[in-house]
């Protein structure tokens, strides 16, 4: 199977060969930065025009379809947009957090880029904690959202801010809980380790029923992590007007919004790792012949595909379900998730002792 | 305790089966594109079919002489609710030299008319009736202040 | 005009909700007080779009009007059309042609269940759920192109003159109803499938903005948020207006008394719109659409009083007549004004998001409430 492995050393004993080693650093680092913006720039714009486009079939209609061929430029148009608006911030804020939540978030959204395969052999930085470090940076993000609301002076700000950080919290857990259970599986934290332990078979169809609760559970949780519909209660903007962002705009704006998409991203990207075997292309057990076909649709196709249909259905809950209320929000996480995922923990534990999984 | 357990685990299965049904609807709308009902209305301004007696503004039939039925009679004038439209009349001296009231202006406020009708109700003569129209707008509102019988029009002959 | 609104020292906080927020459907403006998210107390704050309709009706003649009503309660225009035609008619002791009487109640079946249907995609989209909007819309747009082709309008039809209609129905009009009875019909089961039934939707409704019978009374509420408490005040029913007496339909009670309730008349309400429509299409009788009537109408020295069953509840017209060819008062009892005047009760204790759902549920219009 292709590896960009090969390609990433000759580019680095290329780079060896003209400079030092702490250059050869600097360089990579840079040309690393680079590529991480680019992909993010590029996966807001595809996942802007991708939501729209879900959003309009589901809701009989036609969607952009102005700009460009099938309206795909009409998110860079709207980029251009935010771009061009004033930077426009209302009296009687705390002008410092103002400005500086929205950068909170991004960066947030970036740092968790670090440990994620994209295909074999592209990873920013292989690190042995590698879900630890998921599940950690993730949460940063609130801490933001939290400044954005405090900071506009605004009481509407301020309750879409207070619900946020109540939400994740406490999601964080049934989140941790359905990613732990795989862990255990491997026995390994290491991104690298849980794909490479899926090579026979993904975890989903390997660890029986737990699996398929664990992913259930996930993939709730994240949505309510993401603060996505129906766990928007940040924003809810037929109750809050917009929640912590109604005092935003232009650019700082998209800041929030993109952050938004990254992080959905993100969160699937962790969901197709764990329970879809990441990059690994589908495999079954020993059938040599089925195997090998299945290793010519390159590695990348198979990362960014199972991590689009897990965005698919995010976006197909979305545009489905009605808004949860604060209290049954927590309601649903510490009475009901948060039980049946320790449960389900447990589970798992004992498959994983017994050697129940294929 | 089992009880418990199983009410627990019946709602929890119900409520997930609600929601599959509710995304099996819109999963079948994502799949089934042919049900879109969008209608891309600059576009399809060629085969755009308003209904005959929609109410899109006042207008005043002429025929090929360019000759109008309106007497000046203003009970148009009377009935509108809103002051939209203003008769200027005027005489003329007809060919048995006797004086003849006709309209010099017939004065339709667009921006003022809330299509209710009760003008083309009120003409005794049926010279106004509603066009289908609807694409009013203007850069200036001056030019929805018009005049609806043409320049150098007559009444028609016989109608009074 | 208020005291200057601050943050209490009782850890309460006082918001605007409104005039400009997008779950208020208007310029509606709610003064609430939260303790965390929990409200306290709610104050309505109307009149940001008065525009003075009974005034204006005091100088418009008794055929002129009509029209200016359709602006208030712009949901239910045709039934409001409907009552002032009535009240002159009874002062002129006008006999109204059969075939119009049956015309016009098709109409107003027709304009309730247009209303609704948007009543039903905003209070959905109020709970964040946006593709249902677009799924009543489909059906409405249909309602919409027969009133286009019959009436000359989509939504102030202004389709009743006093002793009749404007103009007869469309040729098609009969076929195009039938066309939607079948088409409505095979798509309201996605209704209940998409939101009733829906885990999510019923426990935002349910057990939220009780209201008793005892309250929904001495609130004056009418109309499916008093059905919803089991009040019986159907005015189609108990005072048979127009031509409804002959149809055979029952008033729809619910029991609840919550919103869960309230949702449940209305969707109810639309089958049974769709059964009376069923009962009218093929027995439009035969004749004039429009009784004769003097070209300037005076109304006799006196009082009227005359009500119907609007989208919303009961609408009354009260109006007082010296004689001239002006009414010297017009008074309109709008059912949105009442419904609106519980709200404060029915939220008391329930959070921001129950709010919404609630005033969703109370199917406010704004115009409605201010004139």
């Amino acid at each position: 199977m292709f590896s960009f492995q090969n390609m990433t050393q000759e580019i680095h004993s290329w780079l060896s060969s003209l400079m030092s080693e702490t250059f050869v650093m600097l360089v990579e680092m840079t040309i690393v930065g680079i590529l991480a913006i680019a992909l993010f720039a590029f996966l807001g714009l595809v996942l802007v025009y991708m939501e729209r486009k879900v959003a309009a079939v589901i809701q009989l209609r036609k969607g952009p379809n102005r700009v460009g061929p099938f309206g795909i430029f009409q998110t860079s148009a709207d980029t251009l947009k935010l771009v061009l608006k004033e930077g426009f911030m209302p009296d009687n804020v705390d002008k410092f957090l103002y400005k500086l939540a929205p950068f909170v978030v991004m960066i947030t959204a970036m740092l968790i880029l670090a440990p994620i395969p994209f295909a074999k052999g592209v990873q920013i930085w292989d690190i042995n904690i590698g879900v630890f470090y998921l599940t950690a940076i993730s949460s940063i993000s609130v801490i933001g959202i939290l400044m954005a609301g405090w900071a506009s002076n605004n009481k509407y700000s301020l309750l879409g801010a207070m619900r946020s950080g109540a939400q994740i919290v406490s999601y964080e857990l049934s989140a941790g809980m359905a990613v732990l259970s795989i862990v255990v599986l491997t026995g390994s934290l290491n991104l690298g380790d849980i794909i490479a332990s899926q090579e026979d078979g993904w975890w989903i169809f390997k660890g029986h029923i737990p699996a398929w609760i664990a992913f259930i559970i996930y993939i709730i949780a994240v949505t309510a992590e993401t603060n996505r519909a129906p766990f928007d209660m940040a924003e809810a903007e037929s109750e809050l007007t917009g929640g912590f962002h109604t005092e935003y705009a232009g650019m700082r704006f998209a800041l929030f919004f993109l952050a938004e998409y990254i992080n959905i991203f993100i969160v699937c990207a962790i969901g197709a790792i764990l329970f879809f075997g990441g990059w690994m292309p589908f495999h079954i057990g020993s059938w040599t012949a089925f195997n090998h076909v299945m290793d010519f649709i390159p590695s990348f196709m198979w990362f960014f595909g199972k991590t689009f249909f897990l965005i698919f259905l995010i976006m197909w809950f979305r545009w489905t379900f009605p808004r949860l209320r604060v209290d049954q929000l927590l309601n649903l996480e510490w009475k009901y998730l948060l039980p049946i995922s320790i449960f389900n923990l447990l589970l798992m534990t004992l498959v994983a002792i017994k050697g129940w999984h294929f | 305790m089992i009880s418990f357990l199983k009410t627990y685990f019946t709602e929890v299965f119900q409520a997930i089966k609600s929601l599959l049904s509710g995304m099996k609807l819109t999963g079948y709308y994502f799949t089934h594109p042919k049900n879109i009902i969008t209608e891309e209305y600059p576009d399809n301004r060629a085969t755009l079919k308003m209904a005959d007696r929609f109410r899109g503004e006042v207008i005043m039939t002429h025929d090929e002489k360019n000759e109008h039925a309106c007497t000046g009679c203003s009970a148009c004038e009377l009935a509108c609710p809103n002051g939209t439209i203003k008769i200027i009349n005027k005489f003329e001296i007809n060919a048995e030299g006797k004086k003849k009231k006709a309209i010099d202006a017939f004065v339709y406020h667009l921006e003022l008319c809330t299509m209710c009708n009760l003008c083309i109700v009120a003409c005794p003569t049926d010279a106004i009736k509603m066009s289908p129209n609807f694409e009013h707008s203007v850069y200036d509102r001056r030019l929805l202040t018009k005049q609806l019988n043409h320049e150098g029009s007559k009444i028609r002959e016989g109608v009074e | 005009m208020f005291e200057e609104i601050k943050t209490s020292n009782d850890g309460e906080l006082v918001i605007n909700v409104g005039p400009q927020h997008p779950a208020t459907h208007g310029v509606l403006h709610l003064l609430i007080t939260l303790n965390g998210e929990t409200i306290t107390k709610l104050e309505p704050n109307l009149g940001y779009i008065h525009r003075s309709i009974e005034k204006m009706c005091e100088s418009l003649s008794y055929r002129q009007f009509i029209y200016s009503t359709s602006r208030m309660d712009y949901l239910s225009s045709h039934m409001n059309n409907h009552a002032c035609a009535m009240i002159v008619e009874k002062g002129l002791q006008v006999e109204i042609p059969e075939r119009a009487e049956v015309i016009r109640v098709l109409i107003s079946e027709l304009t309730r269940l247009a209303s609704h249907q948007l009543w039903w995609g905003a209070m959905a989209m109020d709970l964040g759920a946006l593709s249902p909007f677009f799924y009543s819309f489909r059906e409405r747009e249909v309602i919409t192109d027969i009133m286009e082709e019959t009436c000359g309008a989509r939504l102030t039809m202004n389709y009743i003159v006093p002793g009749g209609l404007m103009a007869d129905i469309h040729p098609n009009f009969v076929k195009r109803v039938k066309d939607f009875i079948i088409q409505f019909n095979s798509k309201i089961d996605e209704y209940d499938q998409l939101v009733t039934g829906n885990i999510i939707f019923q426990n935002r409704m349910k057990n939220v903005g009780y209201l008793s019978p005892e309250d929904a009374i001495s609130y004056g509420t009418t109309g499916p948020v008093a059905r919803g408490s089991g009040v019986s005040c159907d005015i189609r029913k108990l005072y048979p207006y127009s031509a409804y007496n002959k149809v055979k339909f029952e008033e729809i009670l619910e029991t609840g008394g919550d919103s869960f309730a309230r949702y449940l008349v209305r969707i109810k309400e639309m089958k049974q719109s769709i059964s009376i429509i069923e009962q009218l299409i093929d027995n439009i009788p035969e004749g004039d659409f429009q009784a004769k009537t003097k070209a300037v109408l005076k109304l006799p020295k006196g009082e009227f009083y005359q009500r119907v069953e609007t989208a919303r509840g009961e609408l009354g017209v009260y109006l007082v007549s010296e004689g001239g060819t002006t009414p010297y008062r017009i008074k309109f009892r709008s059912p949105g004004f009442s419904n609106l005047s519980a709200l404060n009760h029915m939220v008391k204790g329930h959070k921001i998001g129950d709010l919404v759902a609630i005033m969703g549920t109370l199917d406010l219009v704004i115009p409605d409430i201010d004139r």
